[in-house]
C-alpha cells in the first residue's frame, strides 16, 4: 500500500469528523438538558484528556507532578495562559535537573 | 490586517508554542517508523491532530488494512464531532457555509478549547488567525523533529511535553472556581479517565475520553442544568 493512500484516508476521516457536525448543524439547541450538556462538556473534555495523562509527559512522575502543581496554583490566580503553560515546563524542567 | 484576525493570532500564541514541541516528537517518531521528513510533515498538515497522527503512523509502519486506518481514526477523532457541535452553537453570522468547510479543518483540542472560552461569538477571521498560527507550528515542529530530532537534550524535549496540559489546566480552572457545577464536572471527568486509565486499561485514550467527558457533562446537566441566559457556550 502506498504511503499517500494512507495519509489521504487518515486525512480525509479526520476532516469528515469535524466538518460535518460544524458545518450541517444550524438549529439553535431549545432543549435546556442538551444546552446545559453543552455547556459542560468543554471541562469535562479537557479534564478527562489533562488527568492522568499530564503525569505520563514528562519521563519522570515527579518532575510531571511538580510542572502540574505549578500550573493549578497559577491557574487559581487566573494568570494568562501563555504564563501557566510555560511555568510548568519550567518548573518540570528544573526539577529534572536535580533529579 | 483584519482586527479579529490578528486577535486570533496572538490568542493562537501559546497554541503554536506548545505545538512546536509536542510534534517536534511526533517528527522524531515519524522517521523512526521509516517516513521522509517531508512525508510526516504532509501528514502533520492535513491532519492536525496529535494522537490520530500518532496512531496513523502505527498502521502504516505495520503495512495495516485500510479499514483499520478509518476505524482507528474515527475512534481516537470522533470526539471533535462533540467539540465541532458545541462551537457550532457559538458562530457569528459571518460563518457561512465555504467559512464552516474551511474553519472545520482546524477544530483542535487546544483551538476548542481556546474558542469555547471566548465570550463573544466567533468569527471566521478569529478562527482562521489562530488556526493559521497553531498550524505553522505544528507543521514547523514536525519538520524540525523529523529532521534534527537527536540534537534536543531530552530533558529540554521531555519538559516541553507538559506544555499542552498547562494550557488546558489555566483554562478549567478559573471558571471552575466561580461554578460549583463547573468543578464538580471537571472532578467527575478527571475521576472516571483515571478509572479507565488504571481499571480498564484496554479501552483505548480516545474511547475513555468520550465516555469520561460525556458521563460526567450528562451528569451535571440533570443535577445542575443551566439557566437561560448563559446559553451553551462557556
Amino acid at each position: 500500500m502506498s504511503i499517500a493512500v494512507y495519509i489521504i484516508v487518515m486525512a480525509g476521516v479526520t476532516y469528515l469528523i469535524r466538518m460535518i457536525p460544524f458545518t450541517f448543524f444550524r438549529r439553535k439547541i431549545n432543549s435546556r438538558f442538551f444546552r446545559s450538556f453543552l455547556h459542560y462538556i468543554p471541562y469535562a473534555v479537557l479534564s478527562a484528556m489533562t488527568v492522568p495523562a499530564i503525569f505520563y509527559t514528562t519521563d519522570n512522575i515527579w518532575t510531571a507532578a511538580a510542572g502540574t502543581a505549578v500550573a493549578v496554583v497559577l491557574a487559581f490566580f487566573e494568570m494568562p495562559l501563555i504564563v501557566v503553560a510555560l511555568a510548568a515546563s519550567g518548573a518540570a524542567f528544573l526539577l529534572g535537573l536535580f533529579m | 490586517m483584519n482586527h479579529r484576525f490578528l486577535r486570533g493570532m496572538s490568542d493562537g500564541i501559546p497554541i503554536c508554542l506548545g505545538y512546536l514541541s509536542v510534534s517536534f516528537g511526533f517528527g522524531i517518531l515519524a522517521v523512526k517508523s521509516g517516513l521522509s521528513p517531508l512525508q510526516a510533515s504532509v501528514i502533520s498538515a492535513s491532519n492536525l491532530t496529535s494522537a490520530g497522527q500518532k496512531a496513523g503512523l502505527d498502521v502504516i509502519a505495520a503495512g495495516g488494512a485500510i479499514i483499520e486506518m478509518i476505524l482507528l481514526q474515527l475512534t481516537i477523532n470522533i470526539r471533535y464531532s462533540l467539540m465541532a457541535l458545541s462551537l457550532s452553537q457559538k458562530l457569528d453570522r459571518r460563518f457561512t457555509t465555504p467559512h464552516r468547510l474551511m474553519a472545520s479543518y482546524g477544530i483542535t483540542d487546544e483551538i476548542f478549547a481556546v474558542c469555547s472560552a471566548q465570550k463573544e461569538l466567533l468569527t471566521p477571521a478569529y478562527m482562521y488567525g489562530m488556526i493559521l498560527v497553531a498550524a505553522v507550528g505544528w507543521v514547523t515542529g514536525t519538520a524540525l523533529g523529523a529532521a534534527a530530532g537527536e540534537l534536543l537534550p531530552s530533558s529540554v524535549s521531555s519538559a516541553m511535553e507538559i506544555v499542552l496540559f498547562g494550557m488546558f489546566i489555566a483554562i478549567v480552572i478559573p471558571p471552575a472556581k466561580k461554578q460549583r457545577s463547573v468543578l464538580i464536572v471537571i472532578a467527575a471527568a478527571a475521576a472516571i479517565s483515571v478509572f479507565f486509565r488504571y481499571v480498564l486499561p484496554m479501552v483505548s485514550d480516545g474511547f475513555a475520553i468520550i465516555i469520561a467527558a460525556v458521563a460526567a457533562s450528562v451528569l451535571a446537566a440533570v443535577f445542575f442544568p443551566v439557566r437561560d441566559e448563559e446559553g451553551a457556550s462557556p
